[in-house]
């Protein structure tokens, strides 16, 4: 179970813009074992869906490397690159936009199928086909429906379905359930760990939502500015937070409950500052209630502060 | 306790070429004066038709309220006449919209966009209504150097505190805010919840907060009404909508099972099944019963009513009649 499926070093990604160098992921490194799911959470502009596409390798890394099975598929060329598009699939955020209106539900599946020539009879694709749609929870008179004729949630099971078609390894699911109701968005999440468990899926799981993140992930990693500040299982972080930013984050989440009513939350003060040319330093450092002026010298990196624990935070670099 | 708002049996429909939408099919609902009442469905109930209706927006020729009566301080909104209603809108009444990126106008500044509200309603002088725009951007914590800015250099969470401030410069009796904070991150949406919770005990105003995320309804609504298809199907204190000794609506239960719960480790979620009611083609009967694990056969034919279910509790479902009795 422990096997390391995929490990990510030092990995970067700089966008050149007119003001200087944007720096959506500066710097990350974790590992994805076998038949996991890594969650990845952090506020909008951190470069979660960046890092979800390096990893794939839909976008170039300016530095730094992912292994997959052992091989650095930054460097991957050609036929050995369309091999490894099989094996990693990605799940798009807004099922609204990531379908093809003019394609009918059986054209969207078979698309992946197609363009890698699995099959070589219409037969085999069809049956194919209507195999994928049932395993996503797809009813069969659908199979000529367009993407406007159906709901957000059936529209994210296409999406699903064509990721499943080539039987991948990894999948990318970039916040696949933030765009749907809260009763459709369960029933997905229970779609998605069902397949986790009958495939043995390792998924790397970029939401925003904390609850969906702790339901569904092993272990998460909080991202603040393109860095990775907090890596931990999910139980532990939920548990024991020790970042002031993954503190505040957690206590920002209005609770279903009204026992904690009126309760005081920990504001965060100030937004997320721009990531294009950062300071040096802590980056959370401007919003931080515990910041002092050595946070914004000194370079940190991810420690490990208990066994499975990492923070990047300088108020926790003497200990241990 | 005094209501400031009552709406009474209210029935909206939208007329395509198509097909009827009935978007809403008797909608009974009072807000307290001073209270915030959250409102809570999926897409496609009927929360936004039920704002739009209250300030009587809905798109002319499309929706049209069929019956009922909807009273602000007892006085029916559907009699009055364009010019009053307009009177009442923004002013008495003023509603926060969802998306803080497409509600402002991008060509104006943001301190033209606040003046402009005010101005449409009190007559002040340029210096009076310069200093009014000053306190209200103060009032929602953007410094007044900033009102010469257009939207496009505020970030989400500051261009919808300048939704807010348009919304209160007016000090509304009334506020009606449609998912005000979906489109924004937890640790801004953090803010501008603690930020209109202090304006509304400073204010002293009402608000009809409408939301899908029980979280801000436990976290800040007095009241709770529930909504499916068009008909709200439970009502409650916050405290007995949230007390899990108390039996509740099918749907209710089905919408707690759907949230991922931080404090208890579950490995499946148990939400409603199916989808939503098609609103142009109704189910007979409740309109829940296709999606109900509980349906009895009076559910397929009968409409329930509303029980009461002690307190303030009422639940629209056949399973609690005999209570009533």
């Amino acid at each position: 179970m422990s096997e390391k499926l995929i490990e990510v070093v030092d990995l970067k990604k700089y966008f050149k813009t007119r003001q200087g160098d944007l720096h959506a992921v500066d710097g990350i490194n974790f590992s994805i074992n076998r038949g996991e799911t890594l969650g990845i959470v952090g506020e909008s502009g951190c470069g979660k869906s960046t890092l979800g596409r390096l990893v794939m390798r839909l976008h170039e890394a300016t530095s730094g490397s992912v292994y997959y099975n052992g091989t650095d598929i930054t460097k991957l060329k050609g036929s050995k690159l369309k091999e490894l598009r099989k094996e990693m699939q990605i799940i798009f955020q807004d099922p609204y936009s990531s379908l093809n209106p003019r394609m009918t539900v059986s054209n969207l599946i078979a698309e992946p199928l197609n363009l890698n020539k699995v099959y070589k009879t219409k037969q085999e694709t069809e049956a194919r086909v209507k195999e994928l749609m049932e395993t996503v929870g797809l009813a069969p008179r659908l199979i000529n429906a367009y993407p406007h004729e159906l709901d957000g949630g059936r529209r994210q099971r296409i999406g699903i379905a064509r990721a499943l078609a080539l039987n991948p390894k990894v999948i990318v699911c970039d916040e696949p359930v933030s765009a749907l109701d809260v009763s459709i968005q369960a029933q997905i999440l229970n779609l998605l760990m069902d397949l986790q468990d009958e495939y043995g899926l390792t998924y790397l799981f970029i939401t925003h939502d904390l609850s969906v993140v702790k339901h569904i992930s092993n272990r998460i990693a909080v991202m603040y500015l393109g860095q990775c500040i907090e890596l931990a299982s999910s139980k532990e972080i939920f548990a024991n937070p020790i970042h002031p930013y993954t503190k505040a984050l957690l206590s920002a989440i209005p609770v279903a409950d009204t026992s904690v009513r009126g309760k005081k939350q920990e504001i965060l003060k100030g937004e997320v500052v721009s990531p294009i040319n950062p300071k040096p330093g802590c980056r959370f450092a401007p919003r931080c209630a515990y910041a002092t002026e050595a946070c914004t010298s000194c370079e940190l990196s991810l420690r490990e502060v208990e066994p499975g624990h990492f923070v990047s935070c300088r108020l926790f670099d003497g200990e241990k | 306790m005094e209501n400031i708002l009552e709406i009474k049996d209210l029935h909206v429909q939208y007329q395509t070429s198509e097909d009827t939408n009935y978007a809403l099919n008797g909608i009974d609902l009072n807000i307290q004066k001073g209270e915030t009442l959250g409102l809570v469905g999926e897409t496609g109930a009927g929360k936004t038709t039920i704002a739009l209706s209250i300030l009587r927006l809905l798109q002319s020729g499309v929706g049209q309220i069929k019956s009922g009566d909807i009273l602000f301080e007892g006085k029916s909104l559907l009699e009055l006449n364009d010019t009053e209603i307009r009177k009442v809108r923004g002013d008495k009444i003023s509603m926060i919209f969802q998306d803080p990126m497409s509600s402002l106008n991008p060509v104006l500044t943001v301190g033209d966009q606040i003046a402009e509200a005010i101005d449409l309603h009190r007559s002040l002088s340029k210096q009076e209504l310069s200093d009014m725009v000053d306190s209200t951007l103060e009032l929602v914590g953007i410094p007044k150097s900033r009102k010469n800015d257009y939207p496009h250099q505020f970030s989400g969470g500051m261009k919808q505190r300048v939704i807010i401030a348009i919304a209160l410069s007016t000090n509304p009796e009334l506020l009606i805010a449609d998912e005000p904070t979906t489109a924004l991150d937890v640790t801004i949406q953090a803010q501008v919840l603690h930020l209109m919770e202090e304006l509304k005990q400073k204010l002293n105003m009402s608000m009809l907060m409408i939301t899908h995320d029980l979280g801000i309804v436990a976290q800040i609504c007095d009241h709770v009404a529930i909504i499916y298809a068009g008909k709200i199907i439970e009502y409650g204190t916050v405290y007995e909508i949230f007390d899990k000794s108390r039996e509740h609506h099918p749907y209710t239960k089905g919408l707690f099972g759907s949230i991922p719960d931080l404090t208890v480790e579950t490995r499946r979620l148990t939400p409603v099944k199916g989808l939503m009611a098609d609103p142009a083609d109704l189910p007979e009967g409740c309109y829940f019963h296709p999606r109900c694990d509980e349906c009895m056969e009076i559910c397929k034919n009968k409409v329930p009513d509303s029980c009461g279910m002690g307190g303030e509790h009422y639940v629209r479902c056949h399973l609690f009649k005999e209570r009533q009795v």
